[in-house]
């Protein structure tokens, strides 16, 4: 598939198609033609680099939702072996924006559940663009009682603009759904390892989110509202989408500085979609690295050391 | 507050806080446009004395009416708003802050208070919608498990008055993660067998809806509160349809299963009380209200 790029990008898609160019051209003329192109090719690099060197938080949302972006579903193959889909919450429906199931890690058994956003539009629509409903949350919630019951290590892959605002949403009672996974999350008796993958869009995104350790891939955004909803409230204006994604801190970067973030996983020159294999293989690093550390723990100790995770969340004075 | 605001009736409170208010001493019910006499809307918890409907009530009116005029502490007051990210918008959130304080006379929009419900230790918490819509950042999380602690360290039970556009924004994912502080700390509240109970008011929504307002062992809704996760207007813009009548109200909740009961504000104390008694095996408590 072709790369797509940004509009930031422009300067080196432009570069990019020349080198296309020159490569095709290079097929079928006899000049020697290899000289130039590797020279482009650094060329290109280099303007990467120097683009990517300073990306605003709001670019920085644009390729956390990049359309090439790899997702949950691409990574799950790639992390783990012997994984088992598991459907459904076995009250209402499937709601596929949420996937789940057993698979190993390094060998080790775990329970592995991430939102799913849709690659093509017939797969974004039935994923209902990775915005999950009431009953996603619910299966969520059975996996991680199922991954208790039987000591799996939880992990979570979070990747979603939030959870579904919609009639049948509000039916189904969308608020329950997320504040009881907080709540059972808090006092899950297994490691829970978090790692936002793409976008951490809200209570929709946390409520799969509260863990041991939270890892962040280097151009992933996790944040209280969108960069364009806070705009609208704040600004009166979607427009202003670049000042809110500012003013808000939601790269990885920033919040590892409010010390909300344990580990940022850093991404391959240009982002994750450049090169999958390689961020596959750093996650899968911090995953095992990180799951090791906090699985040594007994249950007891593990829990104490999250519930005063929980606690210390905020900044505030004392008058 | 002074040891003698402390054991004024809250009656008395209330009329020297409206009194400051440069407005007459007659309003208009908003929903059935009867002309009311203040003071008795008062004496009615806010409630029209004519068609019934709940407007909204200030944190502290709420709480002090609420509570036995006898032995209220503030808790966790001392916890005020600092500015983590100095976010600004068209305002700066320092100013932001500054004018909710001066305007609602609070530090934040959570205030929580320890005292008895008809002489039965209790901690009862409340949003100040007034202040910043409700929202819920740092201090609010904080109080909320300051409360909760007290309830734990002294086994009693806790009941929070919600009224809420949802976490703050100006602090971030600060914000976003009392969702989790909270949710958690009623966990352990729940652990410990102690009554979480939770009472929706006008209006409930956002974080703090899909958080610990929607945990309560028992959910209490207010007639036809606003409560939902999204906000109607979001929910208009997504689904492109006009929505049904009666929507995210307290009735249609209560129609879908979400909330246990729907109870009218003058009789919280006593449905509450009685909740409470059957919940931690007391003897009943007599009624302020007897029934009709």
């Amino acid at each position: 598939m072709a790369m797509q790029f940004l509009d930031f990008e422009q300067p080196i898609a432009e570069l990019e198609a020349k080198i296309d160019e020159l490569k095709h051209l290079g097929a079928d003329a006899d000049i020697n033609i290899e000289e130039e192109v590797s020279r482009l090719e650094a060329k290109s690099r280099a303007l990467t680099r120097s683009i990517f060197k300073s990306l605003t938080p709001w670019r920085v949302a644009q390729i956390a939702r990049h359309p090439q972006r790899p997702y949950t579903l691409d990574y799950i193959p790639q992390l783990f072996t012997e994984f088992q889909e598991l459907h459904g919450d076995r009250m209402y429906a499937d709601d596929s924006a949420i996937v789940g199931g057993i698979a190993r890690l390094d060998g080790k058994p775990v329970m592995v559940i991430g939102q799913q956003k849709g690659r093509d539009t017939k797969e974004r629509v039935r994923r209902n663009y990775g915005m999950p409903k009431p009953e996603g949350y619910r299966k969520a919630l059975r996996l991680m009682k199922l991954a208790e019951r039987f000591q799996l290590p939880l992990i979570t892959l979070i990747d979603t603009p939030g959870a579904y605002p919609g009639v049948g949403s509000e039916e189904r009672n969308q608020s329950e759904a997320i504040a009881r996974n907080l709540f059972e999350m808090s006092s899950l008796g297994v490691p829970v390892i978090s790692c936002v993958i793409g976008e951490g869009g809200s209570g929709g995104a946390l409520a799969i989110g509260v863990c041991d350790r939270l890892l962040m891939l280097q151009y992933s955004i996790y944040s209280v509202i969108s960069p364009e909803g806070c705009a609208s409230i704040l600004w009166k204006s979607a427009d202003k989408r670049e000042l809110a994604a500012e003013a808000m801190w939601i790269t990885a970067d920033r919040l590892r500085r409010l010390r909300l973030v344990d580990e940022v996983i850093r991404e391959p020159l240009g982002g994750a979609h450049r090169d999958p294999q390689a961020t596959v293989e750093m996650l899968k690093a911090a995953l095992v690295q990180n799951l090791s550390e906090v699985d040594a723990l007994p249950v007891g100790e593990l829990l104490e050391r999250r519930h005063a995770r929980l606690r210390a969340f905020g900044v505030y004075g004392q008058a | 507050m002074t040891w003698f605001e402390k054991i004024i009736p809250s009656r008395i409170k209330t009329e020297r806080r409206t009194r400051s208010v440069p407005e007459g001493l007659w309003m208009k019910c908003p929903t059935c446009d009867s002309v009311l006499y203040r003071p008795e809307v008062e004496r009615n918890l806010q409630v029209c004395p004519k068609c019934s409907h709940h407007m909204r009530v200030g944190a502290r009116d709420r709480l002090l009416s609420f509570l036995d005029p006898e032995d209220v502490e503030e808790l966790g007051a001392a916890v005020m708003p600092e500015d983590p990210l100095k976010f600004r918008d068209s305002k700066k959130y320092r100013d932001r802050l500054n004018a909710a304080q001066k305007a609602t006379g609070e530090g934040d929009a959570l205030i929580v208070m320890a005292g008895k419900l008809k002489g039965e230790g209790i901690v009862a918490a409340a949003f100040e919608f007034s202040f910043l819509g409700g929202s819920m950042g740092s201090v609010v999380g904080e109080r909320f498990v300051r409360g909760v602690d007290h309830c734990l360290r002294h086994r009693l039970p806790f009941v929070c008055f919600s009224a809420s556009g949802g976490a703050r924004m100006q602090e971030g994912l600060l914000s976003l993660l009392q969702m989790a502080k909270t949710s958690a700390a009623l966990a352990a509240l729940a652990r410990e067998r102690l009554p979480f109970i939770s009472v929706l008011t006008d209006p409930t929504t956002g974080g703090v809806s899909a958080s610990l307002a929607m945990l309560g062992d028992v959910n209490i809704a207010e007639p036809k509160a606003l409560i939902g996760f999204a906000g109607p207007r979001v929910i208009q813009q997504t689904v492109r349809e006009t929505l049904p009548e009666g929507f995210q109200r307290s009735e249609f909740l209560l129609e879908h299963g979400a909330i246990d009961m729907i109870v009218d504000r003058r009789d919280l104390r006593d449905r509450i009380a009685s909740l409470l008694a059957i919940l931690m095996r007391r003897s009943p408590a007599a009624a302020d209200r007897p029934a009709e």
